[in-house]
């Protein structure tokens, strides 16, 4: 074996959204980080829809840039049409998304990363891990390089035994024109991990210069955007809409006869695709009674005439997509200068991580993004940060950082992955939190900012910026905590509040439905003082205030569990008294603590009981259980 | 008064079925002092047993005469501030005791090892002592298990079945609305249905609990009706089981003329004995109306015993539950389900025991079956209040708020129908709309 060219702290494998935000996150902690990407040119490209956000996503893209990440300042500069989504809805549930300059997206994430001190990119196909007893010592290249580091982070999203399937050819892939990694797959086997096999599809892709633009309705963005980034301050290039077309019967009776060529229903695909992203063959099959589908038609770039048809992912042979998607309104001569299709590849059961995504077979050895069964740009993203900040704090001799379900939608998303595993491609839902109301897109930067600030990953500008907003938001809270009126004073003023003759403070009759900012800065023209940005934030905990207490109950006994860690020897196969069902199902998720122990399906009081006792007794006869820096 | 960092006071009942003159109740957790003032007025002095009224915060009702026992934590079992509530014996009186307790705020009833799971929190306990203690939260866990089945047997357990359906279809379309607002596949008219579903499960669930419970059938006891031809040793039956003189006894036929009650409690299970005329037509006018008393009595009764002496007929006329008892075995009666002597007291503790068999099966028994029940209207009240709540609110302005009570509202079912979580939600929402631009 080659003696290792050079040394790192942190090598991270992958350039897509997991692998970028992992590099730029243990950098920023000051790690001496590798990025190694098979074509440096392809670093941040987005292999799917051109778009970033949405509900659910936009929640974890504002998460990612609480803590200095990648993802939302490059949406800034690349978004060409922004959307908050459910903006007549409650402010909990409001998401921020954006159609994206496919290109300009990519540059902005390379000019990101270039500027990034402690980072080195390195073009070249990672093959297989240098392991030292068990443990990750470096990486070594398929030309034979190797380098060595204690942490190596791999975010391969769908390259680990990549198939492309378009009708009844197939083709190894990792993404359309790129490698498969094949040697590190083989690598992987090697190690025992448990692998499983998932499948995502793309749509064809459309030459916007063949589609009759006049025929369509459109899709504008909204008139006032709403950024990503807290450092952002304006839209940065010309802002286009969107055509919205429609499938019709005719392109479903093309469909369905062309059904036994599609790879779905062949039997050639036996990866598992996600419920919310089907392909238009499993909307026709599906939703049979339906004559059409709404499709929109959203270009890839200000002067890239490539249009992305959001709708109809496929893998029907190339023939059948041009015959159905030419039967559609506005499509009738199009081009397609990309066929669609489905890709099957390799994750690893998420079960087999740490709540730091740090692999229990392997240390140092942690894993990011669609590895893990996710989908999605932002969940990639999110997951990447993450690991590229244990991947980090491993080199640095330090403990591992688990988000927890209170504090952000990154937690949620880990907690369910490495606690119940995938049966689909994971995707984020608002819905998925039972901490909706805490957890919003508005208020993401004063649920991370303090970590990010503890663990070194904040710049000096996003430093400033943070403190500046959080003083901003005590002093509005202690000038409406400090005023006040009585039910009749209140009435004076026009505000009906109830004649119990309680003086209220100006937050709290804040809290009433029918009260708005307006009416108490009648009362304290003051008020007009705090900016409109605070006063967005201040009326929405006014409004929530009488749920955010009742959910604080939850929260205290979720983290009393929480707080009690199982030991990190415990052999649960070991335990007398748990039924050997459970017992295999809690050595496979091996919980961290009795929180997450109580979440594992089908788990019983007498179960947790046992495991009380086992925790309990591991505290009182010092053996430590691994300490793990709650965020 | 109560810090949110606490956990909830719990109670449950620690004295297990049987016939037992006191049940005891135990209450663990931060504020049971608290919980004592409002329950007991004063509290009384650490860990001395000190009579008092406990009365029903709500509208100042006596409940019963107890004995209260306070232990301050943490040298307690749980480790936490306790306290010891002995009531006296009868089951309605630890129903309302229950029923009162769970009404207090932040104040609900102990799940499945939960006292031990506090002791052992607490360092209160070891490891050996526990894992002695596993297979007991599992007998327990599962008795609740049981129970929670038996009550989704029949038509409230359809009901239920049905509410939990409701409440996920409820959800799904409100989350449609949130999560999928931009798909072309949900409508503005899901946040309306989900409103629909909501109130319609709320009603039921509303005159489910309007409905009289089971506690007064177990007041009113399990009623026992003698029956069998004249002399068939019917009365001599129940002065050996009542072991006093309840009813004229007498060699002669057709002594007995009204029908008289005995009340027996047969471990801790209510259990009345009705004797009754001897079936036999007869035209005397003042036994004939003892024949009709006694046959309207078996058609109020939930067992006959049916008296058979040497050589007397089998019941042939009787619908309902009938156990054929052979009396007088002192003069060699060997005929039906049991036979006994009423003079040698042969048979008597058979009988006794096979009484409070179907005693319990049909009235419930043991102290596990009244919480059960408790736990399940406590279940039913709050999901009702969470979903009047989220009737109350403003479903397009708030739909995040309106599922959040949707939410809880599950939660709370969930506890009577084994839990909704998300999945459930995600499945019906992506079986029933074409999600996915």
């Amino acid at each position: 074996m080659n003696s290792p060219q050079s040394r790192f702290d942190v090598i991270v494998v992958g350039g897509g959204h997991a692998g970028t935000e992992a590099a730029a996150a243990a950098a920023r902690m000051g790690a001496r980080t590798a990025l190694v990407t098979q074509r440096i040119e392809t670093i941040g490209i987005m292999s799917c829809n051109p778009a970033i956000g949405g509900l659910g996503k936009g929640h974890l893209v504002r998460e990612i840039d609480a803590l200095d990440g990648i993802m939302g300042r490059a949406a800034d500069a690349a978004g060409i049409q922004f959307r908050l989504l459910n903006r007549r809805k409650g402010p909990a549930v409001r998401g921020p998304r954006t159609q994206a300059d496919r290109k300009l997206y990519r540059q902005a994430v390379q000019r990101l990363l270039k500027a990034q001190p402690n980072l080195t990119l390195i073009e070249g196909e990672a093959d297989r891990l240098l392991l030292d007893d068990g443990r990750v010592a470096g990486l070594v290249l398929s030309d034979g390089r190797s380098f060595s580091s204690p942490s190596v982070v791999l975010t391969t999203g769908t390259f680990l035994n990549g198939l492309i399937h378009c009708g009844e050819h197939t083709e190894p892939a990792g993404r359309v024109g790129d490698r498969p990694s094949l040697g590190l797959a083989a690598h992987l086997k090697e190690l025992a991990l448990p692998l499983g096999r998932l499948k995502t599809g793309t749509p064809a892709r459309l030459d916007g210069r063949t589609i009759h633009w006049d025929r369509l309705e459109w899709q504008h963005g909204d008139a006032e955007p709403e950024l990503f980034s807290e450092l952002s301050t304006r839209v940065a290039v010309p802002q286009i809409a969107c055509g919205i077309t429609t499938t019709t019967p005719e392109a479903h009776e093309i469909i369905r006869a062309n059904l036994h060529r599609a790879p779905m229903y062949s039997g050639q695909i036996q990866g598992r695709g996600p419920r919310y992203c089907p392909s238009i063959e499993d909307k026709v099959v599906r939703f049979a009674d339906k004559t059409n589908h709404q499709i929109f038609l959203e270009p890839e770039g200000l002067d890239d005439p490539t249009v992305y048809p959001n709708g109809i992912s496929t893998s029907l042979p190339v023939d059948v997509q041009q015959a159905f998607i030419r039967a559609m309104p506005g499509l009738e001569d199009v081009q397609i200068i990309r066929p669609g299709y489905a890709i099957e590849y390799d994750y690893v059961d998420p079960r087999a991580l740490d709540p730091t995504l740090e692999l229990r077979a392997c240390r140092g050895l942690f894993l990011a993004g669609q590895i893990n069964g996710t989908t999605g740009y932002e969940e990639a993203g999110a997951q990447g940060l993450l690991a590229g900040i244990n991947a980090a704090r491993l080199a640095g001799g330090q403990d591992g950082v688990v988000v927890d379900r209170t504090k952000a939608y990154l937690g949620v998303m880990i907690d369910d992955l490495v606690t119940q595993g995938v049966t689909e491609p994971y995707r984020m839902f608002t819905s998925r939190s039972e901490y909706r109301l805490s957890l919003r897109s508005d208020n993401a930067d004063e649920r991370l900012g303090p970590l990010g600030e503890d663990l070194g990953l904040l710049s000096t500008e996003r430093r400033a910026h943070f403190t500046a907003k959080q003083n901003a938001l005590r002093h509005a809270m202690t000038v409406l905590g400090e005023r006040s009126l009585t039910p009749n004073e209140a009435a004076a003023q026009g505000i009906a509040l109830n004649q119990d003759g309680r003086r209220r403070t100006a937050f709290e009759i804040l809290s009433y439905p029918t009260v708005s900012w307006g009416d108490l800065r009648r009362v304290w023209p003051e008020l007009g003082e705090v900016p409109e940005k605070i006063v967005a934030r201040v009326e929405t905990d006014a409004k929530y205030a009488v749920y955010l207490d009742r959910q604080e109950r939850d929260i205290a006994a979720f983290r009393r569990d929480e707080d009690l860690a199982l030991p990190e020897s415990l052999s649960f196969t070991s335990i007398s008294g748990l039924s050997a069902e459970l017992s295999v199902k809690l050595e496979t998720v091996r919980p961290r603590t009795l929180g997450q122990a109580s979440r594992v399906e089908g788990i019983t009081p007498a179960a947790l009981t046992l495991l009380v006792a086992h925790a309990k007794a591991a505290q009182r006869s010092k053996t430590p259980a691994r300490s793990l820096h709650e965020a | 008064m109560t810090n949110i960092n606490d956990p909830d006071v719990i109670f449950a009942p620690a004295s297990g079925a049987g016939r037992a003159a006191v049940s005891i109740v135990r209450v663990s957790g931060s504020w049971t002092r608290a919980v004592l003032e409002q329950v007991c007025g004063a509290v009384p002095p650490p860990r001395r047993a000190s009579v008092r009224r406990l009365r029903d915060p709500a509208d100042g009702s006596e409940l019963d005469q107890a004995l209260v026992l306070w232990f301050p934590g943490p040298a307690s079992f749980t480790g936490e501030d306790m306290a010891e509530l002995h009531c006296h014996g009868g089951r309605s009186v630890l129903a309302s005791v229950l029923r009162v307790l769970g009404q207090l705020p932040g104040c609900r009833p102990a799940d499945a090892g939960e006292f031990t799971r506090r002791a052992l929190m607490n360092g209160r306990m070891t490891l050996d002592q526990v894992e002695g203690l596993a297979d007991l939260i599992d007998a327990e866990t599962e008795a609740q298990r049981r129970q929670a089945l038996r009550t989704l047997e029949g038509e409230t357990g359809q009901a239920v079945r049905a509410w939990r359906d409701a409440i996920i279809q409820a959800m799904a379309l409100m989350e449609a609305a949130i999560d999928f607002s931009d798909e072309s596949d949900v409508s503005d008219r899901v946040i309306a249905d989900s409103r629909a579903v909501a109130q319609s499960i709320r009603d039921q669930i509303e005159s489910e609990l309007a409905k009289p419970q089971r506690p007064e059938r177990l007041r009113e006891g399990y009623r026992v009706v003698l029956a069998g031809p004249p002399n068939a040793g019917k009365s001599t039956l129940l002065n050996a089981l009542a072991r006093r003189e309840a009813a004229i006894v007498s060699p002669i036929a057709g002594t007995t003329r009204d029908v008289i009650e005995v009340h027996l409690d047969l471990g801790g299970v209510p259990v009345i004995l009705v004797d009754t005329a001897g079936l036999r037509e007869s035209a005397d006018v003042i036994e004939q109306e003892g024949i009709r008393r006694t046959r309207a009595s078996i058609a109020e009764s939930d067992l006959v015993l049916w008296l058979r002496p040497p050589d007397g007929d089998p019941p042939s006329y009787i619908e309902g539950q009938v156990l054929v008892v052979g009396t007088k075995a002192d003069l060699g009666n060997s005929d039906g389900d049991l036979t006994l002597s009423a003079q040698s007291g042969v048979g008597i503790d058979q009988l006794l025991a096979l009484l409070q068999q179907r005693a319990e099966e049909t009235v419930g028994s043991g102290a596990g079956h009244i919480i059960t029940r408790e736990r399940h209207r406590a279940a039913l009240i709050e999901t009702r209040d969470c979903l009047d709540r989220a009737l109350a609110g403003d479903a397009e302005a708030f739909a995040e708020l309106v599922a959040e009570d949707l939410r809880l509202a599950a939660r709370a079912l969930g506890r009577i129908t084994g839990e909704v979580g998300i999945e459930d939600v995600l499945d019906r929402l992506f079986a029933g709309f074409c999600i996915g631009k």
